[in-house]
Order: C-alpha cells, then sequence, then structure tokens
C-alpha cells in the first residue's frame, strides 16, 4: 500500500535548534501512528507541519498523494487535538463543535442533525449548552475530539492528548480514542512522550531523537529488537553491553566476549566478523537470576553475579546484580509463591541467565543514553552522581 | 449564614472610605450641578432664588441640538477609528518578542513626557495653513489650495484619536497578552480564514478590553474641552466649549449646568449600560 502521508526529507529549524533534521516517513492510510520521543525531539513541530502551522524550510509534505507544504491550515483535510484542546471558551460546547461547519458555511440543518450526532457518539448531548471552562477534564477531551471529527478530516492529529489528563481518565480515554479510531477509520497521528501510551494504541511508532527517526517499527518491532541504544533505552528499561565477536557458531550465533567474561552466546543478525565490536542490549525481563546453577544448555548464557540493590514490585522484583565489573538489571516475575523458598537477598550470590535470543546487537550505540536507563536507588551517603555513568 | 452576613458586614466596612471619598467629591457635587440647573440665573453672574424648568427647556434649541449631535459623532467616530487603529497594534504587542514589546510600548508612553497642551499646540502648528502638512498635501493635489485642515470637526476627530489611541492600545493589549494565541491555531485548522479566526475567535476573547478601550475613548470624547477649543474653531464646536461659554462669557452658571447635566446623563449612560450587559453574561469582572 502506498503512503497517504509523506514527509520527504523535511527540515525545520527555529532560531540555532534543529527542530526537524532531513526526516523522511510514510504513514499508511488508517494506520493509528505515533511519534514518540522526549520533549524537544521534534515530534510536536512533525505534528505542526502536517496541519500546516509551520513551513518546513526543506522538503514536501504529501497528504493523499497532493503536495500540501503550501497551503495554509484551513485549505487542508487534516485536523488536530491539541494537548491544551484549545476549545473556545466564549461558545457553547455546541458552538464549538459547530464551528467547523459554520465557517465552512453549510446550511442550518445540515449543521444541526451533525452537531447531534457528535453529541452522542462522545455522549455530550446534556452537556451541549455549557461553557468548556464548565466542564471537566474528560468531557473537553471528548468536545475537542469532536470537534476536529465533524469536518470529516482524512488525518486526524493528536498533540499529547492525555498529558493533562489524571491516570484513571488517561487509561478510560486511551480505550475510548481506540474506539473511536475503529468507528471513524481515518488515519491518526499521534504525537507522545508516553511510550505505554504510544505502545498500546499504535499500530506502528516512529521513536525520534533530536530532529531525526530512531525507528519505524510496530510495538513489539521497537520493543523487542531496537535499532539504537537510544530506542532501546527510551522504550522499556535495558541493559547495555559492550563487548567483541571472538569466533561464530554455526552459521546464526557468535561467541561474544564481555567485560572479560568469554564465550557468550549471541544472535548474529548483523552478520558480524571476529573482532567486530558489538553493543548489546538486553532487557532486565529477558534474564533469569537463581539461587542455583541452572542447566547447562546449548545457547545459554550462565554467569555468577551478586546481588547489590533490590526493589520489590509485587508482581515482580527488579534486582541489579554485579558481575566481572558490570552492573546488570534483572526483573523477575514471580510466579509462585512458597512460604518456606529462601528469597534473594543483598549480596547473596547468584547465577543469571539468558537465551542467545534475547541479547540483542545495536546498530548504533552512544554512551549517553545510558543516562536514561533506569539507575538503582541510591544508598545513603552515596555521592549524588556516582559514577556509575560514565 | 451567619459567616456570610459578617462577611458582608466587613466588606461595607472595607469600601466604606471609598464609598465616602465617592460621595463627598463626586456624588455631592453631581447633586450640586442637577440642583443649580433648576435655578434661575441672576444678573450678576450668581444663581437667583426659586425654582425654573427654564434652562433645562432653552436646550431645545436648534443650536444646542446641532452642537450636542456633532459632539456625539465625534465621539463616536473618534473611538471607532481608535478601536480601528489600536486592535492590531494591540494584537502584534502581545505577539511581538519581549524586546520588541518593550521597545514598543515605550514608543506608546513616551508622549506622554510632554504635556497634554503643548502636544495639542504643536498640531496646530502642523495643520496651519503654512504648516507642511498642508502644504505637501496641496502640493500633491490631494486637497485645493483653499481647504483648511485647522478648525473643523475633522481635525478635532484627528487630535482626539491621537490623544486617546495610547489609552485604547493600552487595554486592548492587556487583553491580547492573556489571550490563548492556540485558539487562532485551532481556528484555522477548522477551516476558518485568517481574518475569520480573527473575527470570530480574538475579537470575542479580547471583548472585555474592547469595551474598556471604547470607553477610555468615547467618554472623555464627549467632555472634550481643550481639543476643540484650540483645534476646533467655530464648526468644530462641542458641548464642552459651549458649558465653557455659558460660564466664562454669559457668566450664567444655571445655564452651564443644565448643559452639564445632559452630558453627565450621556457618559453614565454607555457605562450603566455596559455594565449591566456584562452582569447578565458573567459574574461581574473589573473592566481591565
Amino acid at each position: 500500500m502506498s503512503e497517504f502521508l509523506e514527509f520527504r526529507d523535511v527540515s525545520k529549524r527555529f532560531g540555532t535548534i534543529q527542530a526537524v533534521d532531513s526526516v523522511s516517513l510514510g504513514i499508511k492510510k488508517g494506520e493509528f501512528f505515533s511519534l514518540l520521543g522526549p520533549s524537544g525531539c521534534g515530534k510536536t513541530t512533525m505534528l505542526r507541519l502536517a496541519a500546516g502551522f509551520e513551513h518546513p524550510d526543506a522538503g514536501r509534505v504529501i497528504l493523499d498523494g497532493q503536495d500540501i507544504t503550501d497551503l495554509p491550515p484551513n485549505k487542508r483535510k487534516v485536523n488536530t487535538i491539541f494537548q491544551s484542546y484549545a476549545l473556545f471558551p466564549h461558545l457553547t460546547v455546541w458552538e464549538n463543535i459547530a464551528f467547523g461547519l459554520r465557517v465552512a458555511k453549510r446550511t442550518k440543518r445540515d449543521i444541526e442533525t451533525e452537531v447531534e450526532a457528535m453529541l452522542r457518539l462522545i455522549r455530550m448531548g446534556d452537556q451541549a449548552h455549557k461553557k468548556p471552562d464548565q466542564l471537566s477534564g474528560g468531557q473537553k477531551q471528548r468536545v475537542a475530539i469532536a470537534r476536529a471529527l465533524i469536518n470529516k478530516p482524512q488525518l486526524l492529529l493528536l498533540d499529547e492528548p492525555l498529558a493533562a489528563l489524571d491516570l484513571k481518565l488517561r487509561q478510560r480515554m486511551l480505550i475510548e480514542l481506540d474506539m473511536i479510531h475503529d468507528q471513524v477509520g481515518i488515519t491518526f497521528l499521534y504525537v507522545t512522550h508516553d511510550q505505554g501510551e504510544a505502545m498500546s494504541l499504535s499500530d506502528r511508532i516512529a521513536v525520534m531523537d533530536s530532529g531525526r527517526i530512531e525507528q519505524v517499527g510496530s510495538p513489539a518491532e521497537i520493543y523487542e529488537t531496537p535499532r539504537t541504544s537510544f530506542v532501546a533505552a527510551f522504550i522499556g528499561d535495558t541493559n547495555f553491553l559492550e563487548g567483541e565477536v571472538t569466533g561464530l557458531v554455526e552459521s546464526e550465533y557468535c561467541q561474544v566476549k564481555i567485560a572479560d567474561i568469554p564465550g557468550l552466546i549471541c544472535f548474529n543478525d548483523k552478520s558480524m566478523k571476529p573482532g567486530n565490536p558489538v553493543y548489546l542490549s538486553i532487557r532486565p525481563e529477558k534474564i533469569h537470576i537463581s539461587r542455583d546453577r541452572p542447566e547447562e544448555s546449548p545457547l545459554r548464557n550462565i554467569v555468577p553475579a551478586v546481588v547489590e540493590d533490590m526493589i520489590y514490585l509485587g508482581s515482580t522484583t527488579k534486582y541489579w546484580v554485579r558481575t566481572h565489573g558490570l552492573r546488570v538489571q534483572v526483573l523477575r516475575q514471580h510466579f509462585r509463591f512458597f512460604l518456606d523458598e529462601k528469597p534473594i537477598r543483598w549480596n547473596d550470590d547468584v547465577w543469571i541467565w539468558w537465551h542467545g535470543d534475547d541479547g540483542f546487537m545495536l546498530d548504533r550505540y552512544r554512551a549517553v543514553d545510558e543516562h536514561l536507563v533506569a539507575l538503582p536507588p541510591r544508598k545513603v551517603g552515596e555521592p549524588e552522581d556516582n559514577n556509575e555513568k560514565s | 449564614m451567619r459567616r456570610e452576613s459578617r462577611q458582608k458586614i466587613r466588606e461595607t466596612l472595607v469600601s466604606f472610605p471609598s464609598l465616602f471619598w465617592l460621595s463627598l467629591f463626586f456624588i455631592v457635587p453631581t447633586l450640586f450641578v442637577f440642583a443649580i440647573a433648576l435655578k434661575p440665573a441672576n444678573p450678576y453672574g450668581g444663581i437667583g432664588s426659586g425654582w425654573t424648568w427654564d434652562n433645562l427647556r432653552s436646550l431645545v434649541n436648534p443650536n444646542y441640538l446641532a452642537v450636542a449631535w456633532r459632539t456625539l459623532w465625534i465621539s463616536v467616530f473618534s473611538a471607532a477609528v481608535c478601536l480601528v487603529l489600536a486592535t492590531p497594534i494591540g494584537y502584534y504587542l502581545a505577539r511581538v518578542t519581549a524586546r520588541w514589546k518593550g521597545f514598543f510600548l515605550m514608543l506608546i508612553i513616551v508622549p506622554f513626557w510632554t504635556n497634554f497642551l503643548i502636544r495639542i499646540f504643536a498640531w496646530k502648528v502642523l495643520l496651519h495653513p503654512e504648516g507642511a502638512i498642508k502644504k505637501v498635501l496641496a502640493l500633491s493635489g490631494l486637497i485645493g489650495p483653499q481647504t483648511s485642515l485647522l478648525y473643523n470637526a475633522g481635525a478635532v476627530v484627528l487630535v482626539t484619536v491621537y490623544t486617546f489611541l495610547p489609552f485604547t492600545i493600552l487595554p486592548i493589549y492587556a487583553a491580547a497578552e492573556k489571550f490563548d494565541f492556540q485558539l487562532l491555531e485551532a481556528a484555522r485548522d477548522l477551516g476558518a480564514r485568517r481574518l475569520q479566526a480573527f473575527v470570530r475567535i480574538f475579537l470575542p476573547g479580547i471583548r472585555r478590553g474592547l469595551i474598556t478601550a471604547v470607553l477610555f475613548v468615547f467618554i472623555p470624547a464627549l467632555g472634550s474641552y481643550v481639543i476643540p477649543d484650540i483645534v476646533g474653531g467655530p464648526s468644530g464646536e462641542m458641548i464642552g466649549n459651549k458649558i465653557a461659554q455659558r460660564v466664562f462669557v454669559d457668566r450664567n452658571l444655571p445655564q452651564a449646568s443644565a448643559l452639564s447635566v445632559v452630558l453627565i446623563l450621556s457618559v453614565l449612560a454607555p457605562l450603566v449600560t455596559v455594565l449591566v450587559l456584562q452582569r447578565k453574561r458573567e459574574k461581574p469582572e473589573s473592566l481591565l
């Protein structure tokens, strides 16, 4: 299927800040597509370029085969849901929703039927006469959605629409947004810094950093096969391990030496040769931990370690263990609870192990991304900026 | 309940000084003016005894009606011109970067460093038949050599707009500063053209500032005396000039008071209307 919304080599600079740096990106028709990244990564600028509030310094924006780069916002079949909702304070709910139809000079009867239909969709028929400042956050959100959808856009832009809501409401609105997307079947471009929102709603995600796209893929692809250290660290937690390929195992695997641990097996999807440096990302939940040495198995990496820190989280426990000078984060899911089980405690000697497929080689590694990885809680008396980061 | 009534008493107590001040220096003198309007004049420039409707009755005079009409249209027209000029200025002031904002606000405030009278006399020089503006306009053929720029209602409007423009820019700017400009983006996003967004969203958004701005020009313009006196001439006379003539030339205080009564009522009428309208619409707030 061809691209519905396309950014072709788009750049945008604000003063000295390169907000968007020659980005090319295609979004398919009907897709729920998320732009995910930390604040200042350029995701909102991308959205504003699609809406027409900004004009790119270079590159084109194509919507449904038409070049819309030079079209003003009012000429684009695109509507936006703003982070602060931007409801018109002097108009009632009804008038807010009707605004798009009124400026389009639609007939009175048309406007009435369509606004009533929208009010039913958002289940706010009885609030139609209220002004925005009499509404709750969730209600404002719904009015904003109705106001944007009434114009029947080809593309709906959502700028962190849930950021201003509290947690419970956010979860409910997530489900509502998903339902609305299924009902109206238009393309959604969703901007967020919240990986949870992006993961649960999106068909595909583009992870952005410093004006560039780091990776595009389905939520599972992004999580399981991060290409760069930024993606690996920004989405979920991970361990970065730096090593060197020492040999090949069969055709698909290689042996890697990390710190002074030789012979670790790793899936070799980058066709590395012996002598190549590699950066591995291993998710904490992929690493197992126990007091007893596990059985040997062909693709299993088994390493002894010492527990340095742990946080009990109910369904899981997070451990930070040290092995050969490395600090490794391990997440353990509690399956069974035995009263007589001897729990793992601080300074215990343990074994950690993971499957050769679970260490994923990164295309690109930057040391700064280590800051995104959750650090263990500081011990009392420990200096604030400990040298673990470097 | 009791808490509320005590609150009421406290509010009354707190507002008492200003109420006292207002009564002593505004309400009482106004009532004096109303009373004097109902008194006959005496030949020595004082106030005679007894009561009469003659002063008020004498206002129904084609001469006065013409002046009243001129006063009204000059005030309305000046307020309208100020509004048309000040709204875009207020809009841009709210949107420019902080550094430029300071500079432009300075430009607006700097004229106040020169005395009001001197600035009006400066206009007299500028508009004078031998003045630069007249010469340029006459040379370019825009006006005939006999057309006078000075001593007419047009000159009064020009100088009134000049004088009160800053007072209209500031409240509009203050309102625009609080306006959420993302609302304009939202309007554009929903299909509104630039001008539609401005008229349907921005103007209602700064409504309070616009009302204040109109009152700031309209009310002083209704009572203006100095401006028409200096640049108006006989064909630019306003009620203020008539009142001054009755006092200083005719030494007829009751007649002057009768004119003042009309003026006071015509100033209060728009104010009260605005306040009532605002109270009806929402909780009363300050005009600024």
